[in-house]
Order: structure tokens, then C-alpha cells, then sequence
């Protein structure tokens, strides 16, 4: 049976049939299509303004890929500059089969291209070294949380290595979907309240991001990258089957064989999710002497408009000693309600933001701080 | 539930409970499809139970939504009751003890403000209050709905219509439902699912208001299904089983299924996950995102309408959009059973008829919320839905259309000036 004429320019025979609308349309039409939408979002929501220099952050996957691909159509239009931002995570035997894939793109797209190591940034703790660390204590599903913050962090440090003044990623709309998923199944009002729309703004000193392809779901994606045949990098990591987002993710996909929309209607309804004031997030706290983990600052990390205060270096810390516990507290900002995040990624996050944030003091005032008092050098605070 | 109520009403529990209960049995064996011997078998077994308990009860069949009133769909303006300050409670209270005391010797009273009010005490099974023409014609509308999920959601709005009007009909100020805390986690988890992230705080929270004078509680949230079943057991508490529209379906057949075998299953993994998701439903509002207070409201479910057509970068505007490039939807205000005026532009070839079935649904569908609109775009035609949602479609579409036609001539209160008229 020949394939019916594409419902767009009626000439060439269609290809494909769009799974939202189920049109059938050739795919050149079909592409067009998808970068109107993609524009029709960033415009509408005002995510990237003329003249933006914009960070991709870029894993050598599906949809970071179509996202640089269809930007950089896009950029003469919306006057962007595009900077390619890798980020190396240390995961054996994934993520560099991932980067070669983007060193390619960037070659052939002629895009610079920055690559951030967790290795360097994070003082040699690589993501292999991080899931060997917590699968003693019995918590080797949260790698993956840590990865996600630290990635962020890295990101961040990446566009401004380049000068960026945006950063967006190649988020879609099945993984907002999966997200609020997974955000209400672990109860996790704080991101619930952040998530709604295309983007952040920014809180802190960090940059704004966006994400253009929130809309678009994620067969579109693959479809658009199949017809414009472009080269990315298709396995999923080595740690992804531990996920709690595999149970989303799971549930997604029966969902949606159910009716089909259901990925939008998620995202619609997290746009329009009504969260009580008390629900949103509060200013960073306290946290309890944890495992250590050691981080090597850089000088670099220090410069800019943060600094640090007078008379205050930058510490150099040793591997963690067994037994030793040690206390981070950040700004003195204690709350009663302890105990929630005991995650050695908000250790890091609070270490890696307070330079940016310039809140420091030298005493610990936690009193939530167990142990021996520690001698001054060896406390971040 | 029932039993729960029974126990704080009696004269020897701690904290006796102030108000009057009656109970509502709605029988929705139609929409499942068995026959009329089982239907009545299970309401003589029901009825032996309420009868047991004590309380006046009502037993409505699914049928008595084709002869409701237009006005179930309506929010009555507030009452007194509302605008009663705090301190009235009491004063209210203590008229309504004074009432029960002298209720042996009178038989009718006025109805106290703010409480229930006893009707009628007697249970007695009045003769079939429905046709078989309406079980036709109930089962013609949900045979027309043609996913699981469409129906049950179909089921559970006609069923609140038809107890709100059984409770203003029988003067009742608060409806009592029995979902428990695993029921709400999943019921959350479906709305979400479903499209109805902005009313998640009505659906599940503990007290409904969007009814205007009847409002929704619901007491039993606290409690898991296991501790329900854990008491039914303990203490004895009859009950009647009655299968459901979704009884023996596939898992895979509805997204209530499917949430609900995913959350059970996730459950026996992470024991904590319900109650996890019970609490955040408690730190979830009421108040719209934006602000925007007092829009229209949905038809169905009488929430405030959750879509906004001029923001074009959200998960609506992208469906809307994508529809509209092949074909052009024709900005026709006129309501249906008028001949399309000549400004329609033309379609290829489609019968007048068509065209005003389609102008009929477009207009319905805007009159409703994103989760309905998704629900209600299953249907082929409006002419299965019982005659009072249409008779209030109808009107509120042509309210609509009239509102259109002089707008630029209203002042809009509290708006840009005297002089400031669109």
C-alpha cells in the first residue's frame, strides 16, 4: 500500500506519522515542524534573549545532539553564540565512548568544545570512585543522585570557563514527566515547587537555564534525529539500572501505553502543581558529620566576584582518615528539621557553592556537630 | 466509616460527635454491567446493613442522573453559613443540642444553619426510582466512552453530581467519604497522571469546597487500607462486596489500574512510599499559581479552569498548536441547533450536520479543565451525556457568546480607570 502524500506540503510521500497528532508528513516537513516548535517555545517562554552566549551541555546523547543540532539552525535567527560544555563523570567504560561521540559532533558542527573532569574539579573523586565509596554503606542507589548534583555543578563551572551567560540542556518532555514522578513518589516537595516551568532563573550566582525541548517527547526526538541522521551515542550508563527514576520510568512507559498523552499531561500538571510556601526551599542548613569527603580546592574556583574573606586560605585536605568524622556547616544557618539530608552530595554542593555564595565563618556554631571538636584547619566552615 | 460514626455518635464514647448522619448508597450496577437480579440482590444485602446501623439512608441508582436538575452543576452563591464569623459555631451548636432534645415531640423543624438536618427517618425501600429507557441509556453512554480510564472518571464525576444532589435535596451541608490514606496516595498519583496537577489539593486534601454549600470531608485519610481492613476484622464490621467497573479488567487496561498496581508493588519495596506521597499531599494549596482568582469553572468538575490560551509555552499550547496547522478551527460563536453562518470558511465538502456536531463538542470541551477536556475528547458525540450537562453546556454557551458580543461596552470593575473600556 503506497504511503499517503504528507499533510504539510502534499508533495513528497509521507514518512512518518507524528505520534502526538498522528499526521503523516515527509520528513523534511516533519523537521521543520519540530524546529518551529522548539523556536515557537524558546520565544514564547523568552528563555534565550539576542545576543545570549549559550553553554549546551552536551553528553553525546539523543537529545543533548538534537538540541545542539537544531540551536545551531536556530542561532542566526535568535543572534546566539553556541559553546559545546562536556562533562566527564569518570564512568569507565561509558563516558568515553559518549565524549568521542561529541568530539565528532563538535568537529563536524565546528562548535567549540570545553570538557569539565569530576576528576579535576572535584579533587580525583570520579563518579566509579563515589559508587564504590557508598556501596559499603549500603546506599548504592544514591550514586546516581550525587551524580545529577555534582553535574550540575560541573556544568556551571563549564560555561563559565567559556563566558556563557545561559545554559541549557537537552531535558524532554518525557523526563519532566519522569520527574515529577519521581519527585512526588520520594516526597520531595522542595524540587516539586522548583520544576515546574522551562527553566530557572538562576538563584545564587548561578546562570539561568533552560531546557527548548521540554515539550517535545521523546519519540519525536529520536525521530528527528533519525531523519536528519545524526550521530550520537545510544547506551545507557552503567549505573541507570540502580535509579529510583528506573521505577518512573517504568511506569511512564505502561502509562503511556495506556493513552498516549499522558507524557504531556504530566507536564502540565507540574506546571500548574500548587505547593504551599512553607513546602519551598529554604536557605541551605546544616549538615551532620558524615563520612568524609575530600575535595581539593583550586585556585581558580577562589577568583572572582566571590573571594574569600581576609585571612582565610583555601585548605588543602587529606583523603579521609577511617573514623573521622567531620562537620561541614554553612553559614550557620541550623534547622531543627536534620536528618533528611544527610547526603554526602550536599556536603559537596554546600563546599563547592559557598565560595560563590561568600558565606563563610571560621567557628563551627552547629549544634549538631558529634564528635571531638575539630581543630580549625580541618573544618569548612 | 459508617461504624466509625456510629461509635462517636453513641452515648458512651469520650468525644460525642455533633451532627446528624444519613447515608447515601449509590448502586452503579449499570455502568458495570449486571444484570437487574444482581443488582437487586446486592441492594437487599446493603440494605440489610444500613438497616442494621440505624441512619436514615438513601439508595440512588446511577440511572437518577438522567433526571438531575442543571442546577447540580451550578455554585450557589454563598449562604449564611460561610459568612458566619467563629465565634457563631458555638451559638449554633448549642441551638442544634437544644433541637435534639425536643425532637421526640415535634416532627418537622427548621433547618439549623450550617448543620445536617434529620429528613424523614425512615429507611424504607420506596419503589424503582429509575427506567429501563435511562439503564439503556446509561449503559449507551458508557459504551460510547471507549478507554477504562475515560469511564472511570466518567463514573466518579457523575456519581458527586448525583450525591450533591441527593444532599441539597435532603438538606445535608457536608458529604463524608471513606478513602483511605493508600486510596488518596494512588488517587494522587492518577490525577497527576491524568492532568489535574492544579485541583490535586481539592481531589485528595480533607475538606472539598468547590461546591459552594455542600462541602466534601474526608475523615477516614489518615488511616491505610491495611489498618481498615485490620479493623473491619477485629470488629466484625459487615460489609457488602459489590464489583466494580474496573473489577477483572487488565492491569494495563486503565491508568487507575495501572498507578494502583505500581504503587502497592513499590510499596512491599519501600515501605514508606505511600505515606510519603500522603505527605506531600498535604503541603499542596488551594491557591492558584498566578493569582488569578475568580476565572470560569469547569462543568464538570466545577474546579477553576486551569488553561490559559494566551500562554502559548506550556504543555496545552503545545497540543493546541500542533492541531491547529493543518486544519483551522472556525471561530464560530453560535450555539448549537443554529445553521453555521457564512463565515465559517470552507471545509472540504463536510455536511452542515457535522459541522454543527463539531462546533457543539469544540464549545463543550472549552467550557472545561485540561483533565476533562482529556477525558471528554473520547467521546464521538455529546448526545449520550445525560440531558442536564448538555442543558448547562448550552447555557453557559451562549452566556459566552452574548458576554462576546458586548464586551467592549462593559466596565470592568476594579480595572485601569473610568474611562478604561476595552
Amino acid at each position: 500500500m503506497p504511503a499517503p502524500p504528507c499533510a504539510s506540503c502534499g508533495k513528497a510521500r509521507a514518512a512518518l506519522r507524528r505520534p502526538r497528532s498522528g499526521q503523516a508528513l515527509c520528513g523534511a516537513c516533519f523537521c521543520t515542524a519540530f524546529e518551529a516548535e522548539v523556536l515557537r517555545t524558546v520565544l514564547a517562554g523568552r528563555l534565550l534573549p539576542p545576543g545570549a552566549v549559550v553553554a549546551v551541555g552536551a553528553s553525546g546523547g539523543k537529545d543533548s545532539t538534537v538540541l545542539a543540532h537544531v540551536l545551531r539552525a536556530l542561532a542566526p535567527r535568535l543572534g546566539l553564540t553556541l559553546h559545546l560544555v562536556a562533562v566527564d563523570e569518570g564512568i569507565g567504560g561509558y563516558r568515553d565512548a559518549a565524549l568521542a561521540a561529541v568530539r565528532r559532533q563538535a568537529a563536524r558542527w565546528e562548535l567549540p568544545l570545553t570538557i569539565v573532569a569530576y576528576a579535576d574539579l572535584f579533587g580525583g573523586w570520579t563518579m566509579d570512585a563515589v559508587a564504590r565509596s557508598t556501596a559499603g554503606s549500603g546506599r548504592s542507589r544514591s550514586c546516581c543522585t550525587f551524580c545529577g548534583v555534582l553535574r550540575r555543578r560541573a556544568l556551571e563551572e563549564g560555561a563559565r570557563r567559556v563566558g556563557a551567560t545561559h545554559i541549557v540542556t537537552g531535558h524532554n518532555a518525557d523526563d519532566m514527566a519522569e520527574t515529577v514522578l519521581m519527585n512526588f513518589l520520594r516526597g520531595d516537595a522542595a524540587r516539586l515547587a522548583r520544576g515546574g516551568g522551562l527553566g530557572s532563573r538562576g538563584e545564587g550566582g548561578a546562570l539561568p537555564r533552560c531546557r527548548p525541548l521540554q515539550l517535545a517527547s521523546q519519540k519525536e526526538v529520536v525521530l528527528y534525529a533519525h531523519f536528519r541522521r545524526l550521530d550520537y551515542f545510544s547506551e545507557e550508563c552503567v549505573y541507570a539500572p540502580e535509579a529510583f527514576r528506573g521505577h518512573a520510568r517504568d511506569l511512564l512507559k505502561r502509562l503511556e501505553a495506556a493513552r498516549p498523552s499522558v507524557v504531556l499531561d504530566l507536564v502540565h500538571s507540574a506546571e500548574r502543581l500548587a505547593l504551599a510556601p512553607a513546602a519551598r526551599p529554604t536557605a541551605p542548613r546544616c549538615l551532620l558529620p558524615l563520612r568524609a569527603v575530600c575535595v581539593q580546592p583550586r585556585e581558580d574556583l577562589w577568583t572572582g566576584s566571590s573571594g574569600l574573606p581576609s585571612g582565610v586560605t583555601p585548605q588543602r585536605w587529606c583523603p579521609p582518615t577511617p573514623g573521622l568524622s567531620w562537620c561541614l556547616c554553612y553559614g550557620g544557618a541550623v534547622d531543627s528539621d536534620l536528618g533528611r539530608t544527610a547526603e554526602p552530595a550536599w556536603i559537596m554542593i554546600a563546599h563547592l557553592a559557598a565560595p560563590a555564595l561568600g558565606r563563610w565563618s571560621r567557628e563551627c556554631t552547629c549544634p549538631a556537630h558529634v564528635g571531638p571538636p575539630l581543630p580549625t584547619s580541618q573544618i569548612l566552615c | 466509616m459508617v461504624w466509625q460514626v456510629l461509635e462517636g455518635l453513641s452515648r458512651d464514647s469520650a468525644k460525642r460527635l455533633r451532627f446528624v448522619p444519613g447515608i447515601v448508597y449509590v448502586d452503579e450496577g449499570a455502568a458495570c454491567g449486571r444484570s437487574p437480579e444482581d443488582r437487586a440482590k446486592t441492594l437487599s444485602e446493603a440494605r440489610l446493613v444500613l438497616e442494621a446501623v440505624g441512619f436514615p439512608h438513601h439508595e440512588v441508582a446511577l440511572e437518577e442522573v438522567f433526571s438531575l436538575p442543571p442546577s447540580v452543576l451550578r455554585r450557589p452563591a454563598q449562604g449564611p453559613a460561610e459568612t458566619q464569623a467563629q465565634g457563631d459555631y458555638k451559638a449554633a451548636v448549642d441551638t442544634f443540642l437544644q433541637q435534639q432534645l425536643v425532637l421526640g415531640a415535634q416532627d418537622s423543624l427548621p433547618p439549623a444553619p450550617g448543620e445536617g438536618q434529620l429528613h424523614h427517618p425512615q429507611g424504607l425501600p420506596g419503589p424503582q426510582s429509575w427506567t429501563a429507557a435511562q439503564t439503556q441509556a446509561l449503559c449507551r453512554l458508557f459504551e460510547s466512552v471507549k478507554t477504562l480510564t475515560a469511564r472511570e472518571e466518567l463514573l466518579q464525576t457523575l456519581r458527586t453530581h448525583l450525591i450533591l444532589h441527593v444532599a441539597r435535596a435532603h438538606g445535608y451541608s457536608k458529604v463524608m467519604t471513606g478513602e483511605s490514606c493508600t486510596r488518596l496516595a494512588i488517587r494522587l498519583l492518577t490525577n497527576l497522571a491524568l492532568g489535574r496537577g492544579a485541583f490535586l489539593a481539592w481531589d485528595t486534601g480533607f475538606c472539598d469546597e468547590r461546591h459552594g454549600d455542600v462541602v466534601v470531608v474526608r475523615p477516614m485519610r489518615e488511616h491505610t487500607l491495611k489498618e481498615v481492613a485490620f479493623y473491619n476484622r477485629l470488629f466484625a464490621v459487615p460489609s457488602v462486596f459489590t464489583p466494580a467497573i474496573d473489577t477483572k479488567a487488565p492491569e494495563k487496561a486503565s491508568i487507575h489500574r495501572l498507578v494502583e498496581a505500581f504503587l502497592l508493588r513499590l510499596q512491599a519495596q519501600f515501605p514508606s512510599t505511600v505515606s510519603t506521597v500522603y505527605r506531600t499531599s498535604e503541603k499542596l494549596t488551594k491557591a492558584p499559581r498566578e493569582g488569578c482568582a475568580s476565572g470560569p469553572r469547569c462543568l464538570l468538575c466545577m474546579c477553576t479552569l486551569d488553561i490559559d490560551a494566551a500562554d502559548s509555552a506550556t504543555a496545552f499550547g503545545a497540543q493546541s498548536c500542533s492541531h491547529l496547522s493543518p486544519m483551522q478551527l472556525p471561530p464560530l460563536p453560535a450555539e448549537a441547533g443554529t445553521p453555521p453562518t457564512p463565515c465559517c470558511p470552507p471545509g472540504p465538502g463536510r455536511a452542515q450536520g457535522a459541522d454543527e456536531r463539531q462546533d457543539a463538542q469544540a464549545h463543550f470541551l472549552e467550557q472545561l479543565c485540561y483533565g476533562c477536556r482529556v477525558n471528554m475528547k473520547e467521546l464521538a458525540s455529546l448526545d449520550p451525556l445525560p440531558p442536564y450537562i448538555q442543558a448547562e453546556a448550552q447555557l453557559r454557551s451562549q452566556r459566552a457568546w452574548v458576554r462576546r458580543e458586548i464586551q467592549e461596552f462593559l466596565i470592568e470593575d476594579g480595572g485601569d480607570g473610568e474611562d478604561g473600556q476595552s
